[in-house]
């Protein structure tokens, strides 16, 4: 088991490996200080390599451990960066979840950021709206996040399933529409915030509010711990369950599920419930746990870094908290970097992009390291328009 | 011109599918290679055909060593291909496919087809091929098409023409045709070598027969051997080519179908008011040149066609008007044509795939939960009761071979309980071995009661099996007779026309 789960990640860490690399080729020739020494061969490499390794150092310091942040006050102080990280990687985690589940279930889910923004929306409402004793105020709000975005993906599902209409087509265009109508909301008087005319709504009442999990020094919460049990949750699901049989097995064959009398409508109107559902309570989480109030750009790009989230992840629960982890961590240190040794935060969005394309042709990287054999990928990630 | 082979060996990993063949042809001579699936036919020949480069080993021609990259390189050297699945542009004529790849061009750029169409003219006249230059390759026949295919070969010049598994896809009338021709090819001096797994026509057409079992030559044999000796050479064990059946002990009517039509989305009909009975205990074999609306028929039986009149019940049920899901459960067993495509999931493990449309029964599930420790027991069961050979249940069902995933197939279908069982083509592409293997099983299911349709386009497996014979023809069930018919009145059937003369086209 342990090592079939190695053999999978061998492809996908030297991805990251390969992108790192060119990464800092990237670094590199894009600093004026390296390019200075171009004339000087030694001084040039010795350029180089020192710009490239104080960037990921600061990167690495900036996203999972700063040893500054240790001194004088203990050694697990230093792990703030990741408390961080691990705050922007739980909606991640979720939305990276809702579509790989819809891989698995043969559909190539794009709405995760429309779904996200619904289920921002309704944990917001009920979050501001209602006073409710503490652990009810946070259940109610989710349920609320998980209806309204399980719905907003179920559209995409249904017409799938009743017109054939392709489901990369339908969420593309209720992405849009999602995108709108939070503006639109954030307009009506049941949303605005006493006193402001800006489009924000009123922050969450305190009892919605998702508890810390390491006292007020950090920000990460209990969303943490929901993505991960969520993540558990959804293995189980797609593995110990009849439900989750057929979303592998119409995902995996439709006309085989269907010849062995699986409904391939009902099932591909289930599955993108349940993703948009995923989606949403990530919406949810980042609301009650990070945001606390609803704002346009809520939902930020999770949804679209879902997508990479999950090819990365290969589709499997356990490879999509790491893909996630390692996304958010990126985005997180790359923020320091910046700051400390003024390589711009964009070369992380060419990081992952790398990553991405070097998991998209794995023969490339294969010859690249030499590695003979690996295992092929097992997702669906892209099918004809007829799929 | 001769050809000849030496010591050709080509892995794949750790796969040997040619283990240092030797074989040769001589001058207007037809060698058969004949193997199972999976021996290493098609291998070779793509070895020698310049699509795969071998490990080791020598091809001469007319006793000269030469190197073949490409196929270019080959059809230089004289040697012509026939695939089993044609190379042709359908929505292009004659004349058009075979310049591909080498057009002449006039002046301006205009494409020059004068010079191909009288040179298809002159082979097609010399043989008596019949074929046209400008007619479409999507209106011409299977037969015909593969006589495009031949003319391509020739008008390279090949010396050496190499055609594998050619009548795979051919009616028994269109077979007997190419036999023909192919004798008349070997009188103009080229010499031929005939890649195929089936008996009688190899026993027919071949000069000398090769046998290959798992990437080795094991042997050759005279034409004038006994089939039992050819079917025993390639298994490489006792095989009975007869399946034994029981005196017939016919039960209860099961299938019911009246007046029964399918219609595409066209409003045509596929299949074309039909009407028959099948009881237990019987055979009925639904024979046919492929694509005569004996898929739509056979969907339907389950209910996996829409657009449907008439009625059909088994056992009583209207499957026309019950899901698939409930038709299998009412008692019907459905192996499915294409096996790959509709019968198993690939990416699925052999255990999984073996409870395909009985996961939501108990023991392997029960309230939604679903039990994978009690999907390997069955399979634990099942890999050995129904001899599928594999190295573990873990195993996807892609890394099976073809007969092995029929086995799959047919293992999910008859061990749980049913009245009647659907076989549409359950022997197509295997080997012997596992042709011998599924017959047994189907006629077991006779025996004990069940009614079973096979629908087959291979007139020896619907004499193996049938209690009676039905044939369709353009969506019509035409005749139906008994087991004892003539093979040549079957086989007018299967092209339209009644022994009378009639035709039904």
């Amino acid at each position: 088991m342990l090592k079939k789960m190695l053999r999978k990640s061998v492809m996908p860490f030297l991805a990251f490996v390969l992108a790192l690399i060119i990464g800092g080729i990237v670094i590199g020739v894009t600093d004026s200080r390296v390019n200075s020494q171009i004339s000087h061969p030694i001084k040039f490499i010795k350029a180089l390599l020192s710009t490239v390794g104080n960037a990921y150092l600061s990167l690495f310091q900036g996203a999972i451990y700063d040893p500054n942040l240790a001194e004088g006050k203990g050694f697990i102080h230093g792990f703030y960066p990741f408390s961080e990280t691990l705050l922007a990687a739980s909606p991640l985690i979720l939305c990276g979840l809702a579509v790989a589940v819809a891989f698995k279930s043969g559909l190539f889910n794009i709405g995760a950021q429309g779904q996200f923004i619904f289920g921002a929306i309704g944990a917001s409402y009920i979050g501001f709206k209602y006073n409710l004793p503490v652990g009810i105020h946070i259940l109610v709000a989710i349920a609320a996040a998980i209806i309204l975005a399980g719905l907003w993906g179920g559209i995409a599902g249904l017409l799938k399933a009743k017109t054939g209409a392709h489901e990369v087509i339908v969420t593309i265009m209720l992405n849009y529409i999602a995108a709108r109508f939070i503006l639109w909301i954030l307009g009506q008087t049941a949303f605005r915030r006493p006193g402001r005319i800006d489009p924000l709504a009123p922050p969450v009442k305190e009892s919605s509010r998702l508890p810390l999990l390491f006292g007020s020094e950090y920000r990460v919460n209990l969303g943490f711990l929901i993505a991960i049990a969520v993540s558990i949750l959804v293995y189980f699901i797609l593995n110990r369950t009849t439900l989750g049989f057929r979303f592998r097995a119409v995902g995996a064959n439709a006309t085989a599920a269907r010849t062995a009398g699986i409904s391939v409508g009902s099932s591909t109107i289930a599955a993108m419930v349940f993703s948009g559902a995923l989606a949403g309570l990530g919406g949810a989480i980042h609301v009650l746990g990070n945001q606390f109030e609803l704002t346009t750009d809520v939902a930020g790009s999770f949804g679209f870094d879902a997508i990479t989230v999950a090819l990365l992840g290969r589709g499997n629960p356990v490879g999509v908290v790491l893909a996630a982890i390692l996304f958010a961590a990126l985005r997180v240190g790359g923020v320091t970097m910046q700051a400390n040794v003024q390589v711009p935060v964009e070369i992380v969005l060419v990081i992952q992009a790398l990553v991405v394309l070097f998991i998209a042709a794995p023969g490339l990287v294969a010859k690249i390291f030499r590695v003979r054999s690996y295992e092929k990928s097992s997702t669906i990630v892209s099918k004809g328009w007829n799929g | 011109m001769s050809l000849e082979l030496r010591g050709i060996t080509k892995t794949f990993g750790s796969l040997v599918a040619n283990d240092s063949i030797d074989l040769a042809v001589n001058d207007g001579e037809i060698l058969a290679i004949l193997g199972e699936n999976g021996a290493g036919k098609s291998t070779l020949m793509n070895v020698v055909y310049g699509l795969l480069q071998p490990d080791s080993g020598s091809i001469l021609v007319n006793g000269k060593e030469i190197v073949i990259h490409s196929p270019l390189d080959a059809l230089e050297a004289g040697i012509g291909m026939v695939h089993q699945h044609f190379m042709l542009i359908p929505v292009f004529t004659v004349a058009e496919n075979i310049v591909l790849g080498n057009e002449q061009i006039n002046k301006i750029g205009i494409l020059n087809l004068d010079k191909a169409r009288s040179e298809i003219r002159r082979i097609s006249d010399e043989f008596n091929f019949d074929v046209d230059p400008d007619s479409l390759i999507e209106d011409l026949p299977v037969g015909i098409q593969q006589r495009v295919e031949i003319i391509r070969a020739l008008i390279y010049d090949a010396k050496v023409l190499i055609l594998d598994e050619p009548t795979a896809v051919l009616t028994p009338q269109e077979t007997d045709e190419l036999l023909r021709n192919l004798k008349k090819l070997r009188e103009s001096g080229r010499s031929i070598v005939f890649i195929s797994h089936k008996l009688r026509e190899v026993k027919e057409i071949a000069d000398k027969i090769t046998i290959i079992r798992r990437g080795k030559v094991v042997g050759s044999a005279s034409p004038s051997a006994s089939q039992e000796e050819l079917a025993n050479l390639m298994v490489g064990r006792d095989v009975d080519l007869k399946v034994d059946k029981k005196s017939q002990q016919l039960g209860e009517s099961i299938v019911e179908i009246k007046n029964f039509s399918q219609l595409n989305h066209y409003g045509r009909p596929i299949v074309d008011d039909v009407s028959f009975e099948v009881r237990g205990g019987e055979i009925l074999a639904i024979a046919g040149v492929q694509g005569n609306g004996q898929s739509e028929l056979a969907e339907s039986m389950v209910g996996l066609q829409e657009n449907t009149k008439g009625s059909i019940t088994v056992d009583g049920h209207d499957v026309l008007k019950n899901g698939v899901l409930e038709n299998l459960r009412s008692g019907i067993a459905y192996i499915p044509e294409d096996r790959e495509k509709d019968g198993l999931i690939s990416s699925f493990s052999i255990s999984e795939n073996l409870i395909l449309d009985i996961h939501q029964n108990k023991p392997f599930s029960s309230k939604g939960l679903y039990f994978p420790d009690a999907v390997a027991a069955n399979a634990n069961i099942r890999v050995p009761e129904f001899d599928i050979r594999t190295q573990s249940i873990n195993d996807t069902a892609s890394s099976l071979s073809g007969g092995n995933k029929q086995k799959v197939v047919i293992a999910r279908e008859l061990s749980r309980p049913v009245k009647l069982v659907i076989a549409c083509q359950p022997t197509r592409g295997l080997d012997v071995g596992s042709i011998e293997f599924v017959h047994r099983r189907l006629v077991e299911e006779r025996d004990q009661g069940r009614a079973v349709i096979v629908f087959s386009t291979e007139l020896d497996e619907v004499f193996a099996l049938a209690d009676r014979i039905a044939i369709m023809f353009k969506g019509r069930i035409i005749a139906i007779v008994p087991a004892t018919e003539s093979r040549e009145n079957i086989g007018l059937y299967m092209a339209g026309l009644t022994p009378g003369g009639n035709s039904h086209a």
